[in-house]
């Protein structure tokens, strides 16, 4: 198994030690040369509209849209999380997304740096207790369409509906997280991710 | 649902780990400010003057206006930075009340303590602090700061400070690597540095926040230098405003520090930019600003 990072800008080495701990091989995304043989895609935390602006100049915009229309799993998170939304506000009218999970999100949607936390998440799907969770002027999710699989949430006062947020989701071979799992020592998530490949290639 | 913790060291270093790879502007003007996020800055550090006009002009160099910075927060949607004088906590504070993303403590304006840097434990916001040496930046952990960056010789458009302060951090950093045991306390008496963070950097070969590069940065190819030399990102001041087409400069400046490894696009990105900034000579410069900050 091959796993792509895309290495544009962002947290990449995290989500490089993430999976060289899982024991699976991966390699830096750049150029759209970068991207065949890839078994899957991890899109890193960083700034949302840089990697746009990237993902454009870099070429690797289109090639990309191809693999996920495809059917390429991939895994999202934070900035990851907002280029395969459906749709962002709060953002630039410019950025692009990917549409691969069918949700909506606004950009910065729990508040500015100093509104950043960590805390636990039940997450049910996942075996072994909560998963410590860290949240970077992270996206807030506000809409979730029906194909939508909300695996985590946690209550904050800046959620839509008043109560709670989800903040983990999944739509067939895509999944997204609002937080960063690959700040953490914690590899479930990713190793969850890893069996959605596994799922695909079956 | 259990509590929520915010401005945690895991949350102040998380927003520097989320800047790697990418390129932190100086912008004086919300439209600047427009033009760096246009060119894909992942933040933007709001001044009223560039280093290369606090150089010239001279003076004392404080906090910005606060409705300076609040415009520019208005202007984009990346993170925004401020700078505040070395010791000077009460601008932090300030800053801080503006929520502003980062706190620059910063060696480029003058500085309101000759002893002692701010105590960035006692506040929510995170800090970056610029450093010559390992055993500087060791200090500005010691009392909080959440990122490093070099010093640099800020204002002159000339890299060789920088590249200076980067192989100084990153040649002990490797060095410290190979010290035993007891030689770890050497060093810590040698860096004027606490024992505990010399062990942290000998066991994982790194600093314990991010490292970045800032002072002096003109052209792509010097982003390529020192990301090539171990920096995770760079700051850029007078080097994008002050040459003749900046937003152009910006956009190549910011698709270097990607493909920092990748000469051909560097090549690519620095054809027909215009003139850079035009740059000085540091040992020709009266006031060293690298200097300041002990």
């Amino acid at each position: 198994m091959l796993v792509g990072v895309l290495a544009l800008q962002g947290d990449v080495g995290e989500h490089l030690a993430a999976l060289a701990d899982l024991g699976v091989r991966a390699r830096g995304v750049r150029r759209p040369e970068d991207l065949p043989g890839l078994d899957a895609l991890i899109l890193p935390g960083g700034e949302s509209t840089t990697m746009s602006v990237l993902l454009e100049s870099s070429g690797l915009a289109e090639p990309l849209r191809k693999e996920l229309d495809g059917g390429l799993p991939a895994f999202g998170t934070c900035a990851g999380m907002i280029l395969m939304a459906t749709s962002v506000s709060g953002g630039r009218p410019d950025q692009r997304t990917y549409g691969a999970v069918d949700i909506g999100v606004r950009r910065n949607g729990f508040g500015r740096q100093l509104a950043s936390f960590e805390s636990d998440l039940d997450v049910p799907v996942l075996e072994g207790g909560p998963l410590h969770a860290v949240f970077i002027r992270a996206p807030l999710v506000d809409r979730v369409g029906e194909d939508v699989d909300v695996l985590a949430t946690i209550e904050h006062p800046a959620a839509y509906d008043g109560s709670v947020v989800p903040v983990l989701c999944r739509q067939g071979p895509v999944l997204v997280s609002a937080f960063h799992p690959e700040l953490t020592a914690d590899r479930r998530l990713h190793a969850l991710f890893l069996s959605m490949i596994e799922e695909r290639g079956r | 649902m259990d509590e929520q913790r915010t401005a945690t060291t895991r949350v102040k270093r998380g927003l520097a780990e989320m800047l790697r790879g990418g390129v932190i502007m100086d912008v004086v003007t919300p439209e600047q400010a427009r033009i760096a996020e246009d060119a894909g800055a992942v933040a933007v550090m709001a001044l009223e003057r560039v280093p290369a006009d606090i150089r010239a002009q001279g003076g004392v160099a404080r906090m910005s206006d606060p409705s300076l910075i609040e415009g520019i927060k208005q202007a984009v949607t990346i993170p925004v930075m401020a700078k505040a004088r070395i010791g000077h906590f009460a601008e932090a504070q300030v800053l801080e009340a503006l929520e502003v993303d980062y706190v620059d403590e910063s060696e480029v304006l003058t500085p309101a303590d000759e002893a002692h840097h701010i105590d960035k434990w006692a506040f929510r916001v995170p800090f970056v602090c610029g450093a010559t040496n390992l055993g500087e930046a060791l200090r500005r952990i010691s009392e909080g700061a959440a990122m490093i960056r070099s010093k640099g010789e800020a204002g002159t458009g000339n890299i060789v400070e920088a590249v200076r302060h980067l192989r100084s951090i990153l040649g002990d950093i490797r060095a410290v690597g190979q010290a035993d045991s007891a030689e770890r306390y050497g060093w810590a008496k040698r860096l004027a540095a606490p024992v505990d963070l010399v062990a942290e950097v000998a066991d994982t070969g790194r600093l314990p926040v991010p490292l970045f590069c800032a002072g002096g940065i003109a052209t792509p190819a010097d982003t390529a230098l020192v990301m090539q030399l171990g920096a995770e990102a760079v700051f850029v001041g007078s080097g994008i405003f002050k040459s003749e087409d900046p937003a152009r400069r910006a956009r190549a400046i910011v698709e270097a520090t990607t493909h920092f490894e990748d000469a051909e696009i560097v090549a690519k990105v620095s054809r027909g930019l215009g003139a850079p900034m035009p740059g000085l000579e540091t040992a020709a410069l009266d006031q060293r600003m690298a200097e300041r900050g002990w």
